[in-house]
């Protein structure tokens, strides 16, 4: 229902774009300093697990970049980028906006004739929507980062081997099914923060309880659907 | 009387409480009228009801002679333009500057430009007593200073009417005589129509015209603050004068 509300106040984003480019920097760029880091190690250890996997079924480590750029592209940049998005900023929607329910401040909006859905929900959805694929794309690019310093230092790869196992695999349509579920991700996240904090009663505890759930279920959603998404996108 | 405000047999439950059992009230244009009653009795359910914050159960209020009950969010939307509202914790937007505050029915609503936002939020800060806090946030306030913003918010798009929700609680003696004096000057100047919310009989005998009491969820009693402070009926004499026995018992 909060979905479909949103997505009719999009009428509205030409008069919100304020409100959405402030959502825009708080879920995006905030968020670049702890993409960075749980890139750099997502790309690291994915690098040095493969390696161990390669060494075990006798594999040639010149695709070693092939399989760490399939599964950072497809499937580790956005699931993790989304889970850990999903705590930071996930959260910080629900305990904002459940905070500012218990505290009236969203019956302000309404008595002034501002709809609460246009003025906070619609700006937050579009902002995540938008936000996380644009993490991913700085994800990925560190992940593999990350992976080549492993390949390189430690599993005494060239880099030039690596970089072209990474090229062997590339494929734009890869990518793009990445970014959209990061996009579905972000919607999930945007939504259900604000659904869980315009359910918010009872006060401090009532805002906690809010909290904890978006993040729960945001996670939960984030991996369903990412089950249903690789489905139907990636075919064998 | 020409009502601008009609409540018609209300009735409001929360969680299987009955909260509201058929309320019936009249408010007149430019009437300024307090509704007293003891703390969870149903004053501030009964206020949100005018501006459709809460819907009823069942019943009617009508503003202006429409039905806010049957209102789509559109229609609410124009109703509620003409309603301000000074909230319990005053409400202030706290991402928000004062000035942004003020101002925010202005933009969003109004669609003003800018200038004309600052002069307008500039005028009704100065009203409060409150020029040149533009730029602080609700943090930095006092919680008189608060409730000030929230009056001078209430006010910004010049509502024909104001709705005010405890509007003294919390504060000291004279910051609370300060904000009756704002709500009378505000009736005076503005020549609104006022409804006040309190318990407390000091702010109810200065600022209204016709005090409504409300007891076991509807109206006991309704008379001007010299009728409220001669009433024979045991529930208001025991409200008024703040006595524990009585017929009045513990929520």
């Amino acid at each position: 229902m909060l979905l479909f509300k949103a997505i009719y106040h999009f009428k509205s984003i030409p008069r919100s774009l304020g409100l959405i480019v402030d959502q825009c920097f708080m879920i995006g760029n905030k968020s670049v300093p702890l993409i960075l880091i749980i890139s750099i190690f997502v790309g690291a250890v994915s690098s040095w697990q493969a390696a161990y996997q390669f060494k075990f079924i006798g594999a040639p480590l010149r695709y070693l970049g092939s399989a760490v750029g399939k599964a950072v592209v497809i499937e580790l940049a956005p699931v993790l980028s989304a889970l850990v998005v999903a705590g930071r900023v996930g959260a910080g929607i629900a305990a904002e906006l459940g905070t500012m329910r218990v505290t009236e401040q969203i019956d302000a909006l309404e008595s002034m004739g501002i709809s609460p859905v246009r003025y906070l929900v619609m700006p937050r959805f579009l902002a995540s929507t938008i936000m996380l694929p644009i993490l991913v794309i700085f994800s990925n690019f560190i992940a593999i980062l990350g992976a080549l310093v492993v390949s390189v230092f430690f599993v005494h790869i060239s880099y030039e081997t690596f970089l072209n196992g990474v090229r062997f695999s590339f494929s734009l349509s890869d990518m793009m099914g990445g970014m959209l579920k990061a996009s579905v991700f972000g919607a999930i996240i945007g939504l259900v923060g604000c659904h869980e904090g315009f359910q918010t009663s009872g006060g401090a505890r009532g805002v906690g309880i809010s909290t904890t759930l978006a993040v729960v279920i945001s996670s939960v959603m984030i991996l369903i659907s990412d089950y249903v998404i690789a489905m139907v996108l990636f075919r064998m | 009387m020409d009502a601008c405000i009609r409540f018609e047999n209300v009735h409001k439950a929360f969680n299987g409480k009955d909260v509201l059992q058929g309320v019936s009230l009249e408010v007149a244009k430019n009437e300024s009228i307090v509704i007293i009653g003891q703390s969870g009795c149903g004053k501030s359910v009964l206020l949100k009801h005018i501006n459709a914050l809460i819907k009823p159960e069942s019943g009617s209020i009508f503003v202006d002679g429409n039905d806010v009950t049957s209102m789509n969010f559109n229609e609410l939307t124009e109703v509620r333009k003409n309603i301000g509202m000074l909230f319990q914790s005053a409400a202030l937007l706290d991402s928000l500057t004062v000035g942004e505050n003020v101002g925010l029915a202005l933009k969003e609503c109004m669609h003003l430009p800018e200038n004309e936002r600052k002069d307008i939020i500039a005028e009704k800060l100065s009203l409060v007593g409150l020029s040149g806090t533009e730029q602080k946030y609700p943090a930095e306030l006092s919680g008189g200073m608060r409730k000030r913003v929230g009056l001078a918010r209430a006010i910004a798009t010049g509502p024909a009417i104001l709705l005010y929700d405890e509007p003294t609680t919390g504060l000291d003696p004279i910051t609370a005589d300060r904000i009756n004096d704002l709500i009378i000057n505000l009736h005076l100047k503005l020549h609104v129509t006022s409804v006040t919310v309190t318990h407390d009989m000091t702010s109810a005998y200065k600022v209204g015209e016709r005090i409504v009491m409300l007891y076991n969820g509807r109206v006991e009693f309704e008379g001007t603050p010299d009728e409220t402070r001669n009433s024979s009926n045991e529930v208001v004499r025991q409200f008024i004068n703040g006595q524990s026995a009585g017929p009045i018992q513990m929520n």
